[in-house]
């Protein structure tokens, strides 16, 4: 939805930024310089401020991704479960290291913040999808159906 | 002792995409003599005779602050539902909203005539994506049978910060901004969202309001303790044989929690309302859990004795790290140096300057940050040096010896007697 010049310039018209920023990350996987120029326009707005709200967030990367996004949560819950013998599987399957996308462009590996599901820590998140009370052996057969 | 179940008392009972059920079980009753037999300010009084406080963690008296916004003279007033649930270690707002939709939002209703909001907001977050059109439907039911003629609701995701919990953070990032906090005064229900007067409540304060209502604040402040009445429903995880959501009268002990309900065993220590949390030894599980001793939003992860609390404190401190907004000086540069000395203590690089710095950092940080992640990021750090002195001073002292080793000072001596 295109804000009018009005709707854009009142008080309240950067109100549709935020999800505007989502729908165009989410369709497009990331956001380039052109999406986000496109809504600067379209929100009166200047490039950088646009950028700056993008690059606030977790779920608006502005760096090209692969087409799934793994999130691992490498808070103190899932900590204290041996994440991070799921994250070195994770390394293992994929040859990449956090902050990586492999090769075929299939998957980006991030390490997040708590995600919520330390019940069953530890656990993870491939796109929305929640994965937990994951383990090292069980990571290919979950990698695999993507 | 057993768990006292008021604001998860319909959890489990109902079909959560079904409004049928909730008014089957005397949902929306509350909300009827709101609208019909109680004037704004009666409800109001109602809430603040309760003593019902905010449960996001700050433990504000709810009723006080809807007065507030009552009161302030403006052309419109917003009531947000804080949602963002992002504190390490919390997961019962996610267990709410999944298994009682219904009971937030009735307690939404009822808030929005109190204060006189034509519009209302739930800021969700991104990691319960999963939550959202569950959500949009419940809200579309409650609207159809016309308990929103008042205010609407619209539920917002949030995009991945932790942050945006905090409360002006929270507007900023609905308002398009980055969510950095803001300066206080003024406060939100004066000036909140936009400029206008605005209620931000936490999902399980709202899940109360209907029970306050329907039952008299008399019935609700007879529960808990002096400055903590009602319940609250705490997260438990980490050491623990059965962790998950418990909901337990103010008041009860630490021991009754993570030991009794959630199965914990040979504890070390436990943290408390998650990254900036108490962590507290063992020896004190007999502590009652109230606004008056420890709570936060609830969150609550066991140690055991086989736990490194240095290891413990350096992810806090990496997730306060990671999540600090960069907006005031002492949070930004104070979590980067913390995480720093953590990193030396860690690797076996670190020396008794260390304690002083950690300290001295923590205190500067506690008196001097714009928001509460600063200012709160202090506490495990102060806490583990309160209580878990010796594993510092250990570490450091085995790090001496690494090093010495290393550099093979060690057998120098020996080497002159040969």
């Amino acid at each position: 939805m295109v804000p009018s010049k009005k709707e854009a310039l009142s008080e309240n018209g950067r109100a549709g930024l935020l999800p505007a920023l989502k729908d165009r990350a989410g369709r497009e996987g990331s956001l380039n310089r052109e999406s986000m120029s496109g809504l600067a326009g379209q929100y009166h707005l200047p490039l950088n401020e646009v950028y700056g709200v993008s690059t606030f967030y977790a779920f608006l990367p502005v760096l090209p991704t692969g087409k799934n996004i793994i999130r691992v949560c490498r808070c103190l819950p899932c900590h204290l479960k041996d994440a991070q013998a799921v994250i070195g599987s994770i390394k293992k399957e994929l040859g990449i290291a956090p902050g990586e996308t492999s090769r075929d462009g299939k998957f980006s590996f991030e390490l997040v913040s708590c995600i919520g599901a330390c019940d069953q820590a530890p656990a993870m998140m491939i796109n929305d999808k929640l994965y937990g009370d994951l383990t090292p052996a069980g990571i290919a057969e979950i990698l695999k159906s993507y | 002792m057993a768990e006292k179940r008021i604001v998860l008392s319909k959890c489990g009972s109902i079909d959560p995409q079904d409004i049928g059920t909730y008014i089957a079980k005397g949902g929306f009753s509350a909300f009827i003599k709101a609208r019909d037999k109680m004037k704004p300010q009666a409800i109001i009084a109602e809430v603040k005779k309760s003593g019902l406080t905010g449960r996001g963690g700050a433990g504000f008296n709810t009723g006080l602050k809807w007065e507030l916004a009552r009161n302030a003279k403006a052309k419109a007033k917003y009531l947000l539902c804080n949602a963002d649930e992002g504190e390490v270690g919390t997961f019962k707002d996610k267990y709410i909203l999944s298994n009682d939709p219904f009971g937030l939002i009735e307690g939404m209703c009822i808030a929005g005539l109190a204060i006189g909001a034509q519009q209302a907001f739930i800021y969700l977050r991104n990691e319960y994506h999963f939550l959202y059109d569950p959500l949009v439907r419940a809200v579309g039911q409650v609207r159809e049978k016309g308990y929103l003629k008042h205010m609407d609701i619209q539920v917002f995701e949030g995009a991945g910060a932790y942050i945006c919990g905090e409360e002006s953070a929270l507007m900023n990032s609905i308002e398009g901004m980055r969510g950095e906090s803001r300066y206080k005064p003024p406060y939100p229900p004066t000036r909140g969202l936009w400029g206008l007067p605005t209620i931000i409540n936490n999902v399980e304060t709202l899940m109360n309001v209907p029970h306050i209502i329907n039952n008299g604040a008399a019935w609700f402040s007879a529960i808990g303790t002096g400055r903590s009445k009602g319940t609250k429903v705490f997260s438990v995880s980490g050491d623990v044989s059965r962790p998950g959501v418990y909901e337990l009268e103010m008041g009860s002990t630490l021991r009754e929690l993570v030991v009794g309900l959630a199965g914990a065993d040979d504890l070390k220590a436990v943290q408390i309302g998650g990254a900036t949390g108490n962590i507290l030894p063992a020896s004190m599980l007999n502590t009652p859990l109230s606004h008056e001793t420890y709570l936060g939003s609830g969150a609550v992860v066991a140690l055991n004795s086989g736990r490194d609390i240095i290891d413990v404190v350096q992810n806090d401190m990496h997730f306060l790290n990671d999540e600090s907004c960069g907006k005031c000086t002492p949070c930004r540069e104070g979590t980067e140096v913390m995480l720093e000395i953590f990193g030396r203590l860690a690797r076996g690089e670190g020396h008794e300057g260390d304690i002083n710095s950690l300290d001295a950092l923590a205190r500067t940080m506690a008196v001097s940050s714009l928001c509460g992640l600063g200012q709160a990021a202090a506490v495990p750090v102060l806490d583990s040096l309160r209580y878990f002195y010796n594993d510092y001073i250990d570490r450091i002292n085995q790090s001496h010896f690494l090093r010495s080793y290393l550099s093979g000072e060690l057998f120098k001596s020996e080497e002159g007697i040969r």
